[in-house]
């Protein structure tokens, strides 16, 4: 087989197939250590805290936040716009990525579509809190109900519960789907009998054979051909509920391409955020190597330069406009009362993401791993901008306001940041963190030239 | 009495050529298990091509008819509503929701087309021929006829690319 002598191996050592299997199950079978336990309580505590300020504005009603008349809308959608771009990684490297034929993403695609069903469940939770009235969420789906009406069709919030619950239900499949053959390895791996009864449950009965690997693979292909447009069409939708207002600073047609990039932008500084720690934890290093993390510091910067580009543009069409309430939007913004949420949301969004030219950098762990933290930080203050700035000062003066956050706002977020990586470290003990068939395909045209057993060859 | 013969290669090259040996031949082959979708062994054991991107494209467009159907028939029959002075049939403000629900199926009923046309699916109990084919090796079952004439030449078939536990089995049916 053809192994190119220039490019980088994608897994380094000369690994056997059932060294990959070992390696990458050995966090499933093996007991978990110390770290874990430390890493599990803080999260789980977050997640309780979470959940109690979650119980007290559900018990005690929406006025426990820190919004007022003019600014109706505050950490709670930024938090749902912040984790909804953060699920976008997961599905670019799934399906974009694999009609791409990158082969770099079978050693990460695993972790990355676990984040996403966990940050679109952080992401979900907020549209649900902020009704108020969780109990009557179910409201927003059409079913025949006594009242007579359908919910309204043309509004971008409604397209919105469709988009999120059409992601969520397609990415699960399609995660799903992609661990059914993982999970028979593991079947056949463990010793215990009530763990090979559960993974023989979970694993649908996959045995490998010819006929079912060439339908999954087609089927594959086609969910990735599926999911591809899914996923440029959800972050669409989530900047269409800003986008078709009529407020200086939502009412923007770059909106869903710029909204789009920004979430895989995110996206990808969580997945590096999180895999940067598990290869080191889980002694995956020459799965997740440099190489890799290197490639998704190039998808940063194609992202993070677009971002920038919409920033500036945005800025430029306000000024062009001629439209004064659009001008003062944007100079509000830059210059008003929360200047320092758009100096911080330029600085990590537009600035920070351009030293990766540096190819030092791009291959520096530690650096990566600041950087996407930087990252995090800014996509999180974009929202935040675009949200509060838009909206403090409305056209009459009178009614001008600022917002802050109150205890209950903040421990919601902690709770989502508790409830993700809560999932995120039960994850990796319960499932294989790798696609360990995945990586076994790209084994022997893309790993270190393996000492081949092919005598014949 | 049905024969038949099982062994195992610890390499995909082997197989493939194998395979491709024993169906030039004309040796009938049962099954092959493998551990990760090896390249070009849908084609040498002569699959067709699956019809799940056929049976993905008429769920998607049932899910299309649905959706737009039931939006249209809500918004200009059952209860017209004035929002804004907006058209009641407004094509493009149905698109979005048309299409989430034409990829919610599609995607759904192929995934259920897959598990069903492969027998697969919770509580499936699936014979495990031998518990290393999903880790590192790659078992073939190949049929025999009942007479027997065609052992020493698949035996051999095998033998040359190195295949291991060669054994052949007999069960009454």
């Amino acid at each position: 087989m053809y192994v190119s002598p220039i490019r980088e191996p994608l897994i380094t050592g000369k690994k056997t197939y059932k060294q990959i299997t070992d390696e990458i199950s050995a966090p499933i079978e093996g007991k978990a250590g110390k770290a874990w336990y430390a890493g599990i309580t803080i999260t789980l505590s977050a997640l309780f805290l979470g959940l109690a300020m979650m119980g007290w504005t559900i018990w005690q009603g929406i006025g426990t936040w820190g919004l007022n008349k003019t600014i109706g809308w505050g950490w709670g959608i930024t938090n749902f716009v912040w984790w909804v771009g953060i699920g976008h990684a997961g599905t670019f490297i799934s399906a974009i990525l694999l009609l791409f034929r990158q082969k770099w993403r079978t050693s990460i695609n695993r972790s990355a579509e676990a984040m996403t069903l966990f940050a679109v469940m952080c992401a979900g939770l907020f549209p649900l809190i902020h009704m108020g009235r969780p109990l009557l969420g179910f409201f927003v789906f059409p079913y025949p109900n006594t009242r007579g009406l359908w919910v309204n069709f043309n509004s971008p919030l409604l397209w919105d519960v469709f988009a999120i619950s059409t992601y969520f239900s397609v990415s699960l499949l399609f995660w799903y789907v992609g661990l059914i053959p993982d999970i028979g390895t593991i079947r056949d791996k463990v010793k215990s009998k009530f763990k090979k009864a559960i993974y023989g449950f979970l694993s649908f009965g996959w045995t490998g054979s010819a006929r079912h690997w060439s339908r999954h693979e087609t089927m594959s292909l086609i969910l990735a051909g599926l999911a591809a447009p899914l996923v440029l069409s959800v972050h669409s939708i989530v900047s269409s509920d800003f986008a078709t207002s009529v407020i200086p600073g939502w009412h923007t047609t770059i909106f869903p391409p710029y909204f789009v990039s920004g979430a895989i932008f995110s996206g990808f500084a969580m997945v590096l955020t999180l895999l940067i720690i598990t290869r080191k934890v889980l002694n995956l290093e020459s799965y997740i190597t440099v190489g890799h993390v290197e490639s998704m510091n190039k998808i940063i910067i194609a992202t993070g330069s677009i971002v920038g580009i919409a920033y500036i543009t945005e800025l430029f069409i306000a000024w062009y406009s001629g439209v004064e309430y659009e001008q003062y939007a944007f100079l509000n913004r830059a210059t008003g009362p929360y200047w320092w949420a758009y100096a911080i949301m330029m600085t990590c969004n537009v600035i920070s993401p351009q030293l990766l030219w540096f190819k030092k950098l791009r291959r520096n762990l530690a650096f990566t791993f600041v950087l996407s933290i930087f990252i995090n930080i800014g996509m999180w203050f974009e929202r935040f901008v675009i949200i509060v700035t838009s909206l403090h000062r409305d056209y009459l003066p009178s009614s001008w306001s600022m917002y802050e956050p109150t205890i209950v706002e903040v421990g919601i977020f902690i709770g989502t940041l508790g409830l993700f990586f809560t999932c995120f470290l039960l994850f990796i003990r319960v499932f294989p963190v790798i696609a360990i068939a995945e990586v076994k395909t790209v084994m022997k045209n893309s790993g270190e030239k393996l000492a081949n057993r092919d005598k014949n060859e | 009495m049905k024969r038949y013969i099982s062994a195992y290669f610890e390499d995909e090259e082997n197989l493939l050529r194998a395979t491709k040996e024993l169906r030039a031949k004309d040796v009938s082959i049962q099954d092959v298990l493998t551990p990760f979708p090896v390249h070009g062994l849908d084609t040498a054991l002569g699959y067709k091509r699956s019809n799940l991107p056929t049976v993905a494209f008429i769920c998607g467009a049932i899910g299309l008819a649905i959706a737009f159907g039931f939006q249209t028939w809500a918004f200009t029959v059952d209860y017209p509503l004035f929002i804004g002075g907006k058209p009641h049939f407004s094509i493009p403000s149905f698109i979005p929701i048309t299409f989430e629900l034409t990829v919610l199926f599609a995607a759904f009923g192929m995934a259920i087309a897959f598990f069903i046309r492969s027998k697969l699916g919770p509580g499936a109990n699936n014979i495990i021929h031998d518990e290393r084919s999903t880790n590192d090796r790659f078992v073939i079952i190949v049929d025999l006829d009942e007479a027997g004439n065609q052992d020493a030449i698949v035996k051999s078939i095998l033998e040359k690319e190195e295949a291991l536990n060669i054994q052949v089995k007999e069960i009454e049916s």
